[in-house]
């Protein structure tokens, strides 16, 4: 009988803004480590009985170098016993982290896994890394690369979205992030302290709690000069249908650039009860896809199918849903394909348009979201699913238990 | 201060003098100059500022008093940030701001300096540079590293931070620290004012929108590969005891990482973090508090006014003698070295050439000045030319009748009442005075080897040794900056009596059969320079042997086991393996001439028994607590008297490590009630040499404080 991958815990961090953001003068290892502490206090965590961290990061270069899985642990004053490592499937990198750990302790070999993500994206700005998606012109020709808010607005021209419709769904994830807020609904997230024990953030920074749609639509396209200036050329020759890419995506009605970090414990049965940890969920299914790399963000519903099928499930079964709100065309997408027709069950507590998007962190981000929100509503099956830059998609279903 | 504004509307600001007398060091910055600044924030038809600093000039002052006190992290954090805040107003001030310099600068001095648009200094070889902070266990955190970092870069910011080292204003200038150097203190001043006209633009570099972060952050250029090895050169010196580096590095390398204001206020939370540290706060209370008490005369007689010293005789121009004779010269004294004869004095005044040749090479002291030392001594074999000394150091070898004999030839050439002092370590300044006509006189100082470096002196009262004596005494060793350490007479004084537990300590632990490596690396993570063994090879397994056989045990009549333990371990290494010690190329360690000296296997062979072995932490406790128990000895017997000065003597003496705060502080940080509980478990253990004293039954049922 195969072991059953079960998730004891899932916390993050405040998500802090780029620009004089709260987190910024904090290093990544040692936003990570605080994490980690807080995860093995708050459970009162024997941690030499953990098997392995495995941590998402997307710019692993800088700060964020030289696998913080293992560093950040030892930071932490982890058991000298721990292993770890970071790995990289670029926004799907948190949720890939937990996905492994599932596959891990499914696989009998191992029983307690801390699956997480960081990113620091005022200190490790996105592109650091150099590689060859964008910046090996011979590569980034032959895939026909463009930036990844080119591929927002394709998709958008392709499906028709108007300006006006990726408005009113960033309007949405303000209102519903505010609002969960003020109700002190993530209940994952934990506070942030410097070394002296003084805070430095209890909240999600980037939120807007006055925002407007008449704010929103003043915003000016943020992906126009570059689409102009060949972008929208190279998207073309791979959609020669496109007559004309509508560039409506702007910084209100994509993902905010923040810091951030998350912590997702995965073990088996009789590891809970060796740390005497009851399971919040079970882990259900786990996929992965690959898309077109030009379009790049239309991995959601793919692997979203993918995952049910492993499941054996359809997506009526799932009660709450969180698609990564990378830019507000990749919702509309993923609702489209997935016929799925209101929001309802979909970021009902709002999401990266108004929390941010720290790249490596949140696919576990949004899984803590996911569970605390079961939880409160007394609900069973939960999905998450993300696009994943360079064209791919992951999704995790999740039962309550 | 003083505030003028010239006729083009630059004002220039002198930092006034108060009366303030030497040791006035809690002035903080922030009456004066903060009133200064709201004026000049809201004088609209201000041009410039010009901040000049000048010996006549009150020199700004970090609040070392308030820095100690603090103890709660967010009052600390707001402390910090608000002194911040003042020196980032002037910097935000809508005018260029010019530090014109001609004076040497440390501190807060230096953070102000570095808050100005520009730097001009008078030229003078007088005026020296230092961020020494990290000497007094803090940093200059008030901006000065993120500061400093951005003018003249992190390769060339770190060593200055971290050794806390002196620099000229030719090499300020050379570091980029200073802009302009200028040979009068008038060019200076035009020179500031032409700079201030030539340049309106007042934005620092660090808040301009193309900011380029000198020779690169700590990501960029060569950087990385410096920083790398940055952490182990530190750990090499402070073996993790010194937080300070450790902090300095730090602020520097993650704040070259973010912006200007974050980087302070990064810097400002690693401050904090260090400042709460109970070694920091040892530091400060040993280094600084403390330090100051004794130098102002905590153990001087009050009453005696302050004497003064122009002409010294040292008898003796050997190991002790001739620096004795060089740090009365350096200190301005007229020096008579006299010896039995001409070529042995000869002799000493070319080791005195030496030394002042290393410090003109080390830009230290000019050519002139080191010439002018030199003039002050006079080598000689004729002890009438001691006549007119106003004090004499006899510094001959530690022999009881030699230094009787030296002492009824000196006072045949000196009147009675000049002061007598004999340089020695161990032996009764009582029993020495018996050999002087006039015993009140006379008077014991015990100078460290070598005297050019120790900045202790152990100045031993007599019986018979008079207020008078006494004072004269302090006054001389203030005179050639040294701390005054006084205490009274008996065996092995205060010093060498505790040190001695160091070195027995280590040779109990060997007997028990702990491996060698071990205690020596023990004692030097503990924070001791030197470890035990290493300690007793230097000074001969020989000379131990010589004073247990000389004093008997009057030290200790109670003959315990582990004092023979000891013993065995001498008898050994004497007789049967036959290592001497250092000076003998064989000791517990080899002293090959290649390579560095190392652990002899023979001695492992002989003591080591792995059954027998304590831990790290058993082993530092006991070298500890061995000491302490012996320092609170002589508090019982009287033979020092104030917690200072036992810990200063502790420090500055042997050694034990500063970030305990001494041999009486690392009591009062265990819990005095707890320290006696534990040392009588070590007793139990080990032997009576852990039995604690009885005073320290006194302090804890009346509540006494001895160690204040």
């Amino acid at each position: 009988m195969i072991n059953q991958a079960y998730i004891f815990d899932s916390i993050r961090t405040p998500r802090g803004k780029r620009k004089n953001g709260a987190l910024n003068e904090i290093t990544p290892t040692d936003l990570l480590s605080k994490l980690m502490l807080s995860l093995s206090e708050k459970h009162n965590l024997d941690t030499s009985q953990i098997d392995d961290v495995i941590i998402g990061c997307v710019m692993p270069v800088g700060d964020q170098g030289a696998n913080l899985g293992k560093t950040a642990a030892q930071y932490a004053g982890w058991d000298i016993d721990v292993p770890g490592m970071q790995i990289n499937r670029c926004c799907g990198s948190g949720l890939e982290a937990v996905n492994i750990a599932a596959m891990k302790v499914r696989s009998g070999w191992e029983e307690l896994i801390i699956a997480g993500g960081i990113e620091s994206m005022s200190r490790v700005p996105m592109g650091s890394d150099l590689g060859s998606m964008a910046f090996e012109p011979k590569v980034s020709l032959n895939n026909n690369y463009v930036p990844q808010g080119i591929g927002a607005d394709l998709i958008a021209s392709i499906d028709g979205y108007a300006r006006k419709d990726l408005d009113e769904l960033a309007l949405q994830s303000q209102k519903r992030a505010f609002d969960a807020y003020k109700k002190k609904k993530f209940k994952s997230m934990i506070p942030i302290f410097d070394q002296n024990g003084i805070l430095l953030l209890d909240r999600d920074e980037h939120i807007r709690k006055d925002c407007s749609l008449q704010d929103l639509s003043s915003l000016s396209p943020a992906f126009e000069k570059m689409g102009h200036s060949g972008f929208d050329a190279l998207a073309k020759e791979k959609y020669p249908d496109v007559e004309h890419i509508d560039h409506v995506h702007t910084a209100g009605n994509s993902s905010g650039i923040v810091d951030g970090a998350s912590l997702t414990m995965v073990g088996s049965e009789l590891t809970g009860e060796k740390i005497g940890l009851k399971p919040r969920a079970v882990i259900r299914s786990v996929a992965t896809c690959s898309t077109d790399p030009t379009i790049m963000l239309t991995g959601p519903a793919p692997a979203t199918l993918k995952a049910l099928k492993i499941a054996k499930m359809k997506i009526s079964d799932i009660d709450l849903i969180e698609v990564n709100e990378a830019f507000a065309a990749v919702v509309l997408r993923f609702m489209n394909e997935m016929k799925l027709n209101s929001l309802d069950k979909i970021n009902v507590n709002g999401g990266s348009i108004a929390m941010g998007h720290p790249l490596g962190a949140t696919g576990s981000i949004l899984l803590g979201t996911l569970l605390d929100e079961l939880e409160s509503r007394d609900k069973a099956v939960g999905l998450v699913t993300l696009c994943v830059a360079g064209g791919m998609g992951i999704a995790t279903i999740i039962e309550r238990i | 201060m003083t505030y003028q504004k010239n006729q083009d509307n630059i004002a220039i600001i002198q930092l006034k003098l108060k009366d303030q007398n030497p040791d006035f060091l809690n002035q903080g910055y922030n009456e004066g100059l903060l009133e200064n600044i709201i004026r000049l924030e809201n004088d609209p038809d201000l041009k410039g500022v010009i901040i000049r600093f000048s010996k006549n000039s009150y020199l700004p002052k970090y609040d070392i008093e308030k820095l100690f006190k603090v103890d709660k992290a967010d009052m600390c954090f707001e402390y910090i940030e608000s002194q911040k805040n003042i020196l980032r107003r002037i910097e935000n001030l809508k005018v260029p701001v010019v530090a014109a310099i001609n004076c040497s600068l440390v501190g807060l001095g230096m953070e102000l300096a570095l808050a100005c648009n520009y730097r001009i200094a008078v030229d003078t070889a007088e005026s020296q540079f230092e961020f020494s902070e990290v000497r007094h266990g803090i940093i200059p955190g008030y901006g000065g590293i993120i500061r400093l970092t951005r003018t003249i870069g992190i390769e060339k910011s770190l060593p200055l931070l971290l050794n806390g080292n002196q620099f000229n204003a030719k090499q300020a200038l050379d570091f980029g620290f200073l802009n302009k150097l200028e040979n009068s203190n008038d060019k200076m001043i035009d020179k500031s004012i032409q700079w201030i006209k030539a340049n309106q633009n007042t934005l620092q570099p660090w808040d301009q929108q193309n900011f380029i972060f000198p020779h690169g952050n700590a990501h960029e250029g060569q950087n990385p590969a410096l920083i790398s090895a940055y952490p182990g050169k530190i750990r090499k010196k402070t073996r993790g005891n010194f937080p300070a580096p450790e902090t300095i590095l730090s602020i520097a390398v993650e704040g070259s990482l973010v912006d200007f204001e974050t980087a302070c206020r990064l810097e400002s939370r690693f401050y904090t973090e260090l400042l709460l540290k109970k070694a920091t706060k040892n530091i400060i209370k040993a280094n600084w508090f403390q330090l100051k008490k004794i130098q102002s005369g905590l153990s001087r007689p009050q009453k005696i006014p302050k004497t003064t010293i122009s002409k010294v005789g040292v008898v003796g121009s050997g190991l002790m003698g001739h620096g004795i004779a060089y740090v009365s010269a350096k200190a301005g004294l007229e020096v008579v070295m006299v010896d039995s004869n001409q070529s042995n004095a000869d002799k000493g005044l070319e080791k005195i050439k030496k030394i002042l040749l290393s410090d003109v090479k080390k830009h230290a002291i000019t050519d002139s000045i080191a010439k002018d030392i030199l003039y002050r001594i006079n080598a000689t074999d004729k002890y009438e030319n001691l006549n007119g000394c106003d004090l004499i150091v006899e510094a001959v070898y530690e022999d009881k009748k030699l230094k009787g004999k030296v002492t009824i030839e000196v006072e045949r050439h000196i009147l009675n009442d000049k002061v007598f002092a004999s340089n020695t370590s161990t032996i009764p300044i009582t029993d020495l005075a018996e050999n002087s006509n006039s015993p009140d006189s006379f008077i014991g100082i015990h100078f460290f080897s070598p005297v050019n470096q120790m900045k202790l002196v152990e100045i031993i009262k007599g019986e018979k040794t008079s207020e008078s004596t006494l004072a004269k005494a302090f006054d001389f060793a203030l005179k050639i900056e040294k701390i005054p350490l006084v205490v009274s007479d008996s065996r092995g004084f205060y010093t060498t009596r505790v040190f001695e537990r160091y070195a027995k300590e280590g040779m109990a632990l060997l007997h028990e059969g702990n491996h060698p490596v071990s205690i020596e690396s023990a004692a030097r993570a503990a924070g001791f320079p030197v470890g035990p063994l290493a300690v007793i090879d230097e000074i001969s397994i020989q000379l131990l042997a010589d004073i247990r056989n000389q004093s008997g045990n009057d030290l200790n009549p109670k003959k315990t086991e582990s004092e023979s333990s000891w013993n065995d371990v001498i008898d050994y290494m004497l007789k049967i393996a036959k290592r001497p010690g250092r000076a003998s190329g064989k000791g517990f360690y080899e002293y090959p001439t290649k390579r560095e000296k190392y652990i002899s296997s023979e001695i492992v062979k002989y003591f080591y028994k792995s059954q027998n072995s304590s831990n790290q932490e058993e082993m530092v406790e006991r070298l500890y607590f061995s000491q302490s128990i012996e320092a609170v000895r002589c508090f019982e017997e009287k033979i020092v008297t104030s917690a200072a000065d036992a810990n200063i003597g502790s420090i500055f003496g042997w050694g034990f490590p500063l970030f305990s705060g001494g041999v009486i502080q690392f009591i009062n940080n265990y819990g005095l009630e707890k320290f006696r509980d534990r040392a009588n478990i070590l007793c139990d253990k080990h032997g009576e040499r852990f039995c604690p004293p009885k005073l320290l039954d006194r302090m804890i049922d009346n509540g006494e404080d001895c160690f204040k």
